[in-house]
Protein backbone atom coordinates (compact mmCIF):
# COMPACT_ATOMS: atom_id res chain seq x y z
CA UNK A 1 0.00 0.00 0.00
CA UNK A 2 3.21 2.16 -0.27
CA UNK A 3 0.96 3.76 -3.26
CA UNK A 4 -1.81 5.30 -0.36
CA UNK A 5 0.74 7.73 -0.02
CA UNK A 6 3.71 8.63 -2.38
CA UNK A 7 4.28 12.04 -0.41
CA UNK A 8 7.01 14.32 -2.19
CA UNK A 9 4.88 13.64 -5.34
CA UNK A 10 1.92 14.15 -3.61
CA UNK A 11 3.21 17.39 -1.39
CA UNK A 12 4.06 18.73 -5.22
CA UNK A 13 1.21 17.85 -6.49
CA UNK A 14 -0.62 19.41 -4.52
CA UNK A 15 1.35 22.47 -4.06
CA UNK A 16 0.67 22.92 -8.28
CA UNK A 17 -3.16 22.14 -8.38
CA UNK A 18 -4.30 24.20 -4.96
CA UNK A 19 -4.12 27.38 -5.56
CA UNK A 20 -4.39 28.25 -1.61
CA UNK A 21 -1.03 26.25 -1.94
CA UNK A 22 0.31 27.97 -4.65
CA UNK A 23 0.74 31.06 -3.27
CA UNK A 24 3.86 29.14 -1.11
CA UNK A 25 5.96 30.45 -4.23
CA UNK A 26 4.88 34.41 -3.89
CA UNK A 27 4.58 34.75 0.04
CA UNK A 28 6.86 37.06 1.56
CA UNK A 29 10.15 35.92 2.42
CA UNK A 30 10.04 37.56 6.38
CA UNK A 31 9.13 35.12 9.29
CA UNK A 32 7.17 36.07 11.73
CA UNK A 33 5.63 34.76 14.84
CA UNK A 34 2.04 33.37 14.77
CA UNK A 35 -0.48 35.59 14.05
CA UNK A 36 1.42 38.38 15.09
CA UNK A 37 2.35 41.72 15.12
CA UNK A 38 5.52 42.64 13.92
CA UNK A 39 7.95 44.35 16.66
CA UNK A 40 8.68 47.58 16.63
CA UNK A 41 11.83 48.00 14.61
CA UNK A 42 10.59 45.87 12.21
CA UNK A 43 7.35 47.33 12.37
CA UNK A 44 8.38 50.82 11.34
CA UNK A 45 10.73 49.44 8.51
CA UNK A 46 7.56 48.04 6.86
CA UNK A 47 5.21 50.69 7.35
CA UNK A 48 7.54 53.07 5.75
CA UNK A 49 8.60 50.97 3.03
CA UNK A 50 5.60 49.22 2.30
CA UNK A 51 1.67 49.35 0.93
CA UNK A 52 -0.70 48.11 3.34
CA UNK A 53 -1.72 44.56 1.80
CA UNK A 54 -5.44 44.40 2.85
CA UNK A 55 -7.52 41.06 2.46
CA UNK A 56 -10.97 40.96 3.30
CA UNK A 57 -11.93 37.42 4.77
CA UNK A 58 -15.64 36.68 5.19
CA UNK A 59 -16.51 34.60 7.49
CA UNK A 60 -19.41 32.20 8.76
CA UNK A 61 -21.56 33.74 11.95
CA UNK A 62 -24.05 31.72 13.67
CA UNK A 63 -24.57 32.14 17.54
CA UNK A 64 -26.74 29.87 19.31
CA UNK A 65 -27.59 32.66 22.29
CA UNK A 66 -29.76 34.19 19.25
CA UNK A 67 -30.70 30.70 17.52
CA UNK A 68 -33.38 32.68 15.31
CA UNK A 69 -31.03 34.81 13.90
CA UNK A 70 -29.84 33.30 10.46
CA UNK A 71 -26.57 32.52 9.69
CA UNK A 72 -24.60 35.51 8.26
CA UNK A 73 -21.25 36.37 6.60
CA UNK A 74 -19.25 38.98 8.19
CA UNK A 75 -15.90 40.32 6.66
CA UNK A 76 -12.62 41.38 8.28
CA UNK A 77 -10.13 43.26 6.87
CA UNK A 78 -6.19 42.59 7.40
CA UNK A 79 -2.98 43.74 6.50
CA UNK A 80 -1.49 41.17 5.62
CA UNK A 81 2.23 42.46 6.05
CA UNK A 82 1.56 42.49 10.15
CA UNK A 83 -0.45 39.08 9.91
CA UNK A 84 1.19 35.48 9.85
CA UNK A 85 1.15 33.44 6.19
CA UNK A 86 -1.56 30.63 7.62
CA UNK A 87 -5.55 31.46 7.28
CA UNK A 88 -4.98 30.16 10.93
CA UNK A 89 -2.72 33.12 11.66
CA UNK A 90 -5.57 35.65 10.22
CA UNK A 91 -8.08 34.20 11.95
CA UNK A 92 -5.87 34.10 15.65
CA UNK A 93 -5.40 37.86 14.72
CA UNK A 94 -9.08 38.38 14.03
CA UNK A 95 -10.04 36.75 17.22
CA UNK A 96 -7.79 38.97 19.61
CA UNK A 97 -7.66 42.27 17.32
CA UNK A 98 -10.90 42.93 15.72
CA UNK A 99 -13.76 40.83 17.46
CA UNK A 100 -13.15 38.76 20.18
CA UNK A 101 -16.57 36.75 19.79
CA UNK A 102 -15.33 34.82 16.77
CA UNK A 103 -15.52 30.97 17.75
CA UNK A 104 -13.04 28.26 15.73
CA UNK A 105 -11.30 25.43 17.15
CA UNK A 106 -7.84 25.44 17.11
CA UNK A 107 -4.36 23.98 18.95
CA UNK A 108 -1.39 22.53 17.59
CA UNK A 109 -1.17 25.20 14.45
CA UNK A 110 0.97 22.94 12.80
CA UNK A 111 -1.38 20.17 11.28
CA UNK A 112 -1.68 16.99 13.40
CA UNK A 113 -4.15 17.81 15.92
CA UNK A 114 -7.35 18.67 13.11
CA UNK A 115 -8.79 20.90 15.51
CA UNK A 116 -8.98 23.67 12.92
CA UNK A 117 -10.56 21.94 10.18
CA UNK A 118 -12.99 24.53 8.16
CA UNK A 119 -14.08 25.26 4.19
CA UNK A 120 -11.88 27.78 2.88
CA UNK A 121 -12.67 29.21 -0.32
CA UNK A 122 -14.54 25.68 -1.40
CA UNK A 123 -12.50 23.27 -0.33
CA UNK A 124 -12.04 21.72 3.54
CA UNK A 125 -8.67 22.04 4.84
CA UNK A 126 -6.93 22.81 7.73
CA UNK A 127 -6.65 26.46 8.71
CA UNK A 128 -3.02 26.04 9.61
CA UNK A 129 -1.73 23.95 6.76
CA UNK A 130 -3.44 26.81 4.08
CA UNK A 131 -1.26 29.67 3.20
CA UNK A 132 -3.47 32.71 2.30
CA UNK A 133 -3.38 33.60 -1.03
CA UNK A 134 -1.29 36.51 -2.03
CA UNK A 135 -1.79 36.40 -5.68
CA UNK A 136 -5.11 37.13 -5.89
CA UNK A 137 -7.35 40.22 -4.56
CA UNK A 138 -10.42 38.13 -3.98
CA UNK A 139 -12.29 37.80 -0.94
CA UNK A 140 -11.26 34.60 1.22
CA UNK A 141 -14.53 32.73 1.98
CA UNK A 142 -14.60 30.57 6.01
CA UNK A 143 -17.10 28.42 6.09
CA UNK A 144 -17.05 25.67 9.16
CA UNK A 145 -16.93 22.42 7.18
CA UNK A 146 -19.90 21.51 5.10
CA UNK A 147 -23.50 19.46 6.25
CA UNK A 148 -22.40 19.13 9.85
CA UNK A 149 -24.15 20.48 12.76
CA UNK A 150 -22.92 24.08 13.88
CA UNK A 151 -22.26 24.63 17.17
CA UNK A 152 -21.09 28.41 17.01
CA UNK A 153 -19.56 30.12 13.78
CA UNK A 154 -16.64 27.78 12.66
CA UNK A 155 -17.14 24.97 15.30
CA UNK A 156 -18.98 22.09 13.84
CA UNK A 157 -21.17 19.41 15.71
CA UNK A 158 -18.65 16.04 15.09
CA UNK A 159 -20.77 14.10 17.79
CA UNK A 160 -22.10 11.48 14.89
CA UNK A 161 -18.69 11.29 13.01
CA UNK A 162 -16.46 10.51 16.67
CA UNK A 163 -19.04 7.54 17.04
CA UNK A 164 -18.90 6.13 13.81
CA UNK A 165 -15.08 5.95 14.60
CA UNK A 166 -15.86 4.45 17.64
CA UNK A 167 -18.21 1.42 15.92
CA UNK A 168 -15.39 -0.12 13.76
CA UNK A 169 -13.64 -0.91 16.82
CA UNK A 170 -10.42 1.40 16.43
CA UNK A 171 -7.92 -0.70 18.45
CA UNK A 172 -5.96 -4.07 18.01
CA UNK A 173 -8.00 -7.02 18.26
CA UNK A 174 -6.70 -10.30 19.03
CA UNK A 175 -6.54 -13.40 20.98
CA UNK A 176 -3.62 -15.18 20.39
CA UNK A 177 -0.35 -14.25 22.47
CA UNK A 178 2.72 -13.40 20.76
CA UNK A 179 5.32 -15.89 20.46
CA UNK A 180 8.17 -14.63 22.16
CA UNK A 181 5.42 -13.08 24.86
CA UNK A 182 6.66 -10.03 24.65
CA UNK A 183 5.55 -8.11 21.26
CA UNK A 184 3.57 -8.73 18.44
CA UNK A 185 5.51 -8.50 15.49
CA UNK A 186 5.54 -7.95 12.01
CA UNK A 187 7.46 -7.64 8.91
CA UNK A 188 8.73 -4.39 7.36
CA UNK A 189 6.54 -5.30 4.49
CA UNK A 190 3.68 -5.37 6.68
CA UNK A 191 4.61 -2.64 8.52
CA UNK A 192 4.63 -1.05 5.06
CA UNK A 193 0.41 -1.44 4.58
CA UNK A 194 0.10 1.02 7.02
CA UNK A 195 1.98 4.47 5.89
CA UNK A 196 -0.62 6.59 4.16
CA UNK A 197 -3.15 4.93 6.99
CA UNK A 198 -1.92 5.66 10.32
CA UNK A 199 -1.21 9.33 9.77
CA UNK A 200 -4.87 9.91 9.45
CA UNK A 201 -5.46 12.62 12.11
CA UNK A 202 -9.89 12.63 11.90
CA UNK A 203 -9.70 16.15 11.03
CA UNK A 204 -12.48 15.14 9.03
CA UNK A 205 -12.31 17.27 6.09
CA UNK A 206 -13.07 14.15 4.07
CA UNK A 207 -15.63 12.66 5.12
CA UNK A 208 -17.40 16.23 4.80
CA UNK A 209 -16.26 17.14 1.63
CA UNK A 210 -18.24 13.66 0.09
CA UNK A 211 -21.66 14.36 -1.30
CA UNK A 212 -22.79 10.67 -0.54
CA UNK A 213 -21.71 11.47 3.25
CA UNK A 214 -23.80 14.68 3.43
CA UNK A 215 -26.57 13.04 2.16
CA UNK A 216 -26.35 9.44 4.15
CA UNK A 217 -24.13 10.63 7.19
CA UNK A 218 -26.80 8.63 9.74
CA UNK A 219 -25.27 5.25 8.35
CA UNK A 220 -22.57 5.24 5.44
CA UNK A 221 -19.40 5.50 7.55
CA UNK A 222 -17.67 8.26 5.04
CA UNK A 223 -14.16 8.40 3.73
CA UNK A 224 -12.20 9.36 7.21
CA UNK A 225 -13.64 6.28 9.02
CA UNK A 226 -13.16 4.08 6.02
CA UNK A 227 -9.44 4.95 5.93
CA UNK A 228 -9.83 4.01 9.51
CA UNK A 229 -11.65 0.90 9.27
CA UNK A 230 -8.93 -0.11 6.51
CA UNK A 231 -6.37 0.66 8.35
CA UNK A 232 -7.12 -1.99 10.68
CA UNK A 233 -8.38 -4.47 7.94
CA UNK A 234 -4.76 -4.38 6.40
CA UNK A 235 -3.13 -4.84 9.79
CA UNK A 236 -1.26 -7.97 9.65
CA UNK A 237 -1.38 -7.92 13.41
CA UNK A 238 -5.02 -7.97 13.77
CA UNK A 239 -7.40 -11.00 14.29
CA UNK A 240 -10.63 -10.23 13.79
CA UNK A 241 -10.64 -9.16 9.77
CA UNK A 242 -13.18 -11.26 9.06
CA UNK A 243 -15.71 -10.17 11.63
CA UNK A 244 -14.71 -6.02 10.39
CA UNK A 245 -15.36 -7.08 6.92
CA UNK A 246 -18.51 -8.87 7.71
CA UNK A 247 -19.37 -5.11 9.58
CA UNK A 248 -19.27 -3.31 6.55
CA UNK A 249 -21.14 -6.12 4.42
CA UNK A 250 -24.09 -4.05 3.52
CA UNK A 251 -25.53 -1.63 1.41
CA UNK A 252 -24.77 1.64 3.47
CA UNK A 253 -21.40 1.22 5.37
CA UNK A 254 -19.73 1.30 2.82
CA UNK A 255 -21.21 0.63 -0.75
CA UNK A 256 -22.53 4.24 -0.49
CA UNK A 257 -19.31 5.13 -1.81
CA UNK A 258 -19.25 6.12 -5.46
CA UNK A 259 -15.97 7.07 -5.75
CA UNK A 260 -16.77 10.56 -6.12
CA UNK A 261 -13.47 11.20 -4.53
CA UNK A 262 -13.60 14.55 -3.51
CA UNK A 263 -12.40 12.78 -0.24
CA UNK A 264 -8.90 12.44 -1.57
CA UNK A 265 -8.72 15.61 -3.35
CA UNK A 266 -9.11 17.72 -0.13
CA UNK A 267 -6.87 15.41 2.47
CA UNK A 268 -5.01 18.12 4.52
CA UNK A 269 -2.55 15.69 4.95
CA UNK A 270 -1.94 14.13 1.38
CA UNK A 271 -3.89 11.01 2.34
CA UNK A 272 -6.20 8.63 -0.03
CA UNK A 273 -9.16 7.80 1.48
CA UNK A 274 -10.68 6.69 -2.06
CA UNK A 275 -7.53 4.36 -2.21
CA UNK A 276 -8.42 2.94 0.92
CA UNK A 277 -11.69 2.45 0.20
CA UNK A 278 -11.21 1.16 -3.31
CA UNK A 279 -8.75 -1.65 -1.32
CA UNK A 280 -11.72 -2.37 0.91
CA UNK A 281 -14.06 -2.66 -1.85
CA UNK A 282 -11.87 -5.06 -4.04
CA UNK A 283 -10.83 -7.09 -0.70
CA UNK A 284 -14.76 -7.83 -0.30
CA UNK A 285 -15.10 -8.85 -3.97
CA UNK A 286 -12.48 -11.42 -4.14
CA UNK B 1 -4.37 10.98 48.87
CA UNK B 2 -5.25 14.02 51.39
CA UNK B 3 -1.96 13.39 52.98
CA UNK B 4 -0.21 14.06 49.55
CA UNK B 5 -2.48 17.18 49.04
CA UNK B 6 -1.68 18.22 53.17
CA UNK B 7 2.26 17.58 51.27
CA UNK B 8 2.19 19.39 48.25
CA UNK B 9 0.54 22.47 50.14
CA UNK B 10 3.57 22.53 52.62
CA UNK B 11 5.92 22.49 49.56
CA UNK B 12 4.58 25.41 48.38
CA UNK B 13 4.78 27.00 51.38
CA UNK B 14 7.76 26.28 51.80
CA UNK B 15 9.10 27.12 48.16
CA UNK B 16 7.81 30.83 49.51
CA UNK B 17 5.05 30.86 46.51
CA UNK B 18 2.26 31.75 47.92
CA UNK B 19 -0.70 30.86 45.28
CA UNK B 20 -2.90 33.44 45.18
CA UNK B 21 -5.74 31.40 44.43
CA UNK B 22 -5.45 29.00 46.67
CA UNK B 23 -4.98 31.61 49.67
CA UNK B 24 -7.73 33.59 48.48
CA UNK B 25 -9.85 30.60 48.99
CA UNK B 26 -8.82 29.65 52.11
CA UNK B 27 -9.41 33.40 53.41
CA UNK B 28 -13.08 32.40 51.96
CA UNK B 29 -13.67 30.12 53.36
CA UNK B 30 -12.27 30.91 56.44
CA UNK B 31 -10.23 27.71 56.79
CA UNK B 32 -7.37 29.94 58.34
CA UNK B 33 -5.79 26.65 59.31
CA UNK B 34 -1.85 26.03 58.51
CA UNK B 35 -2.48 23.39 56.71
CA UNK B 36 -5.70 22.71 54.51
CA UNK B 37 -6.78 20.06 52.54
CA UNK B 38 -9.79 22.02 51.38
CA UNK B 39 -9.90 23.10 47.52
CA UNK B 40 -13.16 24.58 45.81
CA UNK B 41 -13.22 24.87 41.79
CA UNK B 42 -14.93 28.11 40.67
CA UNK B 43 -15.95 26.02 37.19
CA UNK B 44 -17.74 22.67 37.86
CA UNK B 45 -18.68 20.01 35.59
CA UNK B 46 -21.64 17.73 36.02
CA UNK B 47 -21.92 14.16 34.89
CA UNK B 48 -24.69 13.09 32.87
CA UNK B 49 -25.77 9.74 31.79
CA UNK B 50 -25.47 8.86 27.95
CA UNK B 51 -28.97 8.60 27.43
CA UNK B 52 -29.29 12.27 28.64
CA UNK B 53 -26.08 13.62 26.70
CA UNK B 54 -27.98 12.36 23.56
CA UNK B 55 -31.57 13.64 24.37
CA UNK B 56 -29.45 17.14 25.25
CA UNK B 57 -27.72 17.03 22.24
CA UNK B 58 -31.12 16.11 20.08
CA UNK B 59 -32.43 19.13 21.54
CA UNK B 60 -29.60 21.27 20.70
CA UNK B 61 -29.95 20.13 17.17
CA UNK B 62 -33.05 21.71 16.80
CA UNK B 63 -31.56 25.18 17.05
CA UNK B 64 -28.51 24.14 14.84
CA UNK B 65 -28.56 25.29 11.65
CA UNK B 66 -26.75 22.94 9.01
CA UNK B 67 -23.47 24.26 7.75
CA UNK B 68 -23.57 25.26 3.67
CA UNK B 69 -22.78 22.75 1.73
CA UNK B 70 -23.33 21.96 -2.50
CA UNK B 71 -23.84 25.68 -2.64
CA UNK B 72 -20.41 26.58 -1.26
CA UNK B 73 -18.27 23.64 -2.16
CA UNK B 74 -15.84 23.92 -4.78
CA UNK B 75 -18.43 23.98 -8.12
CA UNK B 76 -15.35 22.10 -10.08
CA UNK B 77 -15.73 19.20 -8.15
CA UNK B 78 -19.68 19.45 -7.48
CA UNK B 79 -21.33 20.83 -10.63
CA UNK B 80 -18.50 18.50 -12.64
CA UNK B 81 -18.14 15.49 -10.79
CA UNK B 82 -17.93 12.67 -12.79
CA UNK B 83 -19.80 10.40 -10.65
CA UNK B 84 -22.83 12.77 -10.32
CA UNK B 85 -22.77 12.74 -14.44
CA UNK B 86 -22.58 8.95 -14.85
CA UNK B 87 -25.20 8.62 -12.62
CA UNK B 88 -27.21 11.57 -14.55
CA UNK B 89 -25.82 10.03 -18.46
CA UNK B 90 -26.82 6.62 -17.20
CA UNK B 91 -30.38 7.64 -15.95
CA UNK B 92 -30.98 9.97 -18.94
CA UNK B 93 -30.16 6.84 -21.68
CA UNK B 94 -32.32 4.32 -19.85
CA UNK B 95 -35.03 6.26 -19.11
CA UNK B 96 -35.25 7.80 -22.72
CA UNK B 97 -35.18 3.89 -23.51
CA UNK B 98 -37.75 2.98 -21.18
CA UNK B 99 -39.93 5.78 -23.04
CA UNK B 100 -39.84 5.11 -26.33
CA UNK B 101 -39.92 1.32 -25.71
CA UNK B 102 -43.27 1.89 -23.44
CA UNK B 103 -44.28 4.24 -26.17
CA UNK B 104 -43.76 1.89 -29.24
CA UNK B 105 -45.98 -0.94 -27.29
CA UNK B 106 -48.52 1.62 -26.81
CA UNK B 107 -48.04 2.98 -30.50
CA UNK B 108 -50.22 0.63 -32.15
CA UNK B 109 -53.39 0.93 -29.63
CA UNK B 110 -53.17 4.80 -29.38
CA UNK B 111 -53.01 4.83 -33.00
CA UNK B 112 -49.29 6.78 -33.20
CA UNK B 113 -47.33 5.91 -35.82
CA UNK B 114 -43.68 5.03 -34.59
CA UNK B 115 -42.44 2.15 -36.48
CA UNK B 116 -39.28 2.68 -38.13
CA UNK B 117 -40.18 3.82 -41.95
CA UNK B 118 -42.26 6.47 -40.82
CA UNK B 119 -39.31 7.92 -37.84
CA UNK B 120 -36.62 7.62 -40.35
CA UNK B 121 -38.97 9.91 -42.96
CA UNK B 122 -39.55 12.46 -40.43
CA UNK B 123 -36.11 12.64 -39.17
CA UNK B 124 -35.06 12.70 -42.55
CA UNK B 125 -37.18 15.55 -43.58
CA UNK B 126 -35.08 17.74 -40.70
CA UNK B 127 -32.44 20.37 -41.55
CA UNK B 128 -28.84 18.86 -41.03
CA UNK B 129 -28.47 21.63 -37.84
CA UNK B 130 -31.55 19.86 -35.96
CA UNK B 131 -30.60 16.57 -37.45
CA UNK B 132 -27.20 17.26 -36.20
CA UNK B 133 -28.21 18.51 -32.51
CA UNK B 134 -31.31 15.57 -31.51
CA UNK B 135 -28.79 12.70 -32.72
CA UNK B 136 -26.21 14.99 -30.13
CA UNK B 137 -28.57 14.64 -27.27
CA UNK B 138 -28.39 11.32 -27.45
CA UNK B 139 -24.84 10.60 -28.43
CA UNK B 140 -23.39 13.17 -25.82
CA UNK B 141 -24.92 11.30 -22.74
CA UNK B 142 -23.99 7.83 -24.51
CA UNK B 143 -20.44 8.64 -24.99
CA UNK B 144 -19.43 10.18 -21.81
CA UNK B 145 -21.61 7.39 -19.72
CA UNK B 146 -18.87 4.95 -21.69
CA UNK B 147 -16.15 6.63 -21.36
CA UNK B 148 -15.97 7.67 -17.61
CA UNK B 149 -18.05 3.90 -17.47
CA UNK B 150 -14.12 2.60 -18.62
CA UNK B 151 -12.68 5.23 -15.40
CA UNK B 152 -14.92 3.65 -12.71
CA UNK B 153 -13.78 0.48 -13.63
CA UNK B 154 -10.04 1.33 -13.29
CA UNK B 155 -11.18 2.90 -10.05
CA UNK B 156 -12.32 -0.47 -8.86
CA UNK B 157 -9.32 -2.35 -9.66
CA UNK B 158 -7.03 0.54 -7.41
CA UNK B 159 -6.09 2.53 -10.34
CA UNK B 160 -6.18 6.03 -11.37
CA UNK B 161 -6.28 7.49 -7.59
CA UNK B 162 -3.26 9.82 -7.84
CA UNK B 163 -4.61 13.08 -6.78
CA UNK B 164 -3.47 14.72 -10.31
CA UNK B 165 -4.92 11.81 -12.05
CA UNK B 166 -8.32 12.09 -11.06
CA UNK B 167 -8.51 15.67 -11.51
CA UNK B 168 -6.53 15.56 -14.95
CA UNK B 169 -8.72 12.84 -15.91
CA UNK B 170 -11.93 14.07 -14.78
CA UNK B 171 -11.25 17.61 -17.62
CA UNK B 172 -9.83 14.64 -20.36
CA UNK B 173 -13.31 12.79 -19.99
CA UNK B 174 -15.07 15.69 -20.93
CA UNK B 175 -13.24 16.73 -23.71
CA UNK B 176 -13.40 13.02 -25.13
CA UNK B 177 -17.12 13.12 -24.40
CA UNK B 178 -18.13 16.03 -26.45
CA UNK B 179 -15.56 15.39 -28.86
CA UNK B 180 -16.90 12.03 -29.24
CA UNK B 181 -20.46 12.88 -29.37
CA UNK B 182 -20.00 15.28 -31.65
CA UNK B 183 -18.52 12.56 -34.09
CA UNK B 184 -21.16 10.19 -33.83
CA UNK B 185 -23.94 13.31 -34.29
CA UNK B 186 -22.64 14.86 -37.91
CA UNK B 187 -20.21 11.96 -39.11
CA UNK B 188 -22.21 8.31 -38.19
Amino acid sequence: MAALRSSASVLLGAAASRPALRAAAAAPAAVRGMAQLADGAQHSTTASGEQPKLKTFQVYRWNPDTPTEKPRMQSYTLDLNKTGPMVLDALIRIKNELDPTLTFRRSCREGICGSCAMNINGTNTLACLCRIPTESSADIKIYPLPHTYVVKDLVPDLTHFYKQYKSIKPYLQRDTPSPDGKEYRQSKADRKKLDGLYECILCACCSTSCPSYWWNSEEYLGPAILLQSYRWLADSRDEKTAERRDALNNSMSLYRCHTILNCTRTCPKGLNPGLAIAQIKKEMAF
Amino acid sequence: MIAQRAGTTALRRVAGKPNSFFTANVAKLGLAQPLSTTQTRPVATQKITAADAQALLAKQRLNRPVSPHLAIYDKQQTWFGGSAWQRITGSALSGGLYVFATAYLVAPLAGWHLESASLAAAFGALPLAAKGALKFLAAWPFAYHAVNGVRHLAFDLGYGFKRQTIVKTGWYIWGVSVVGGLYLAFFL
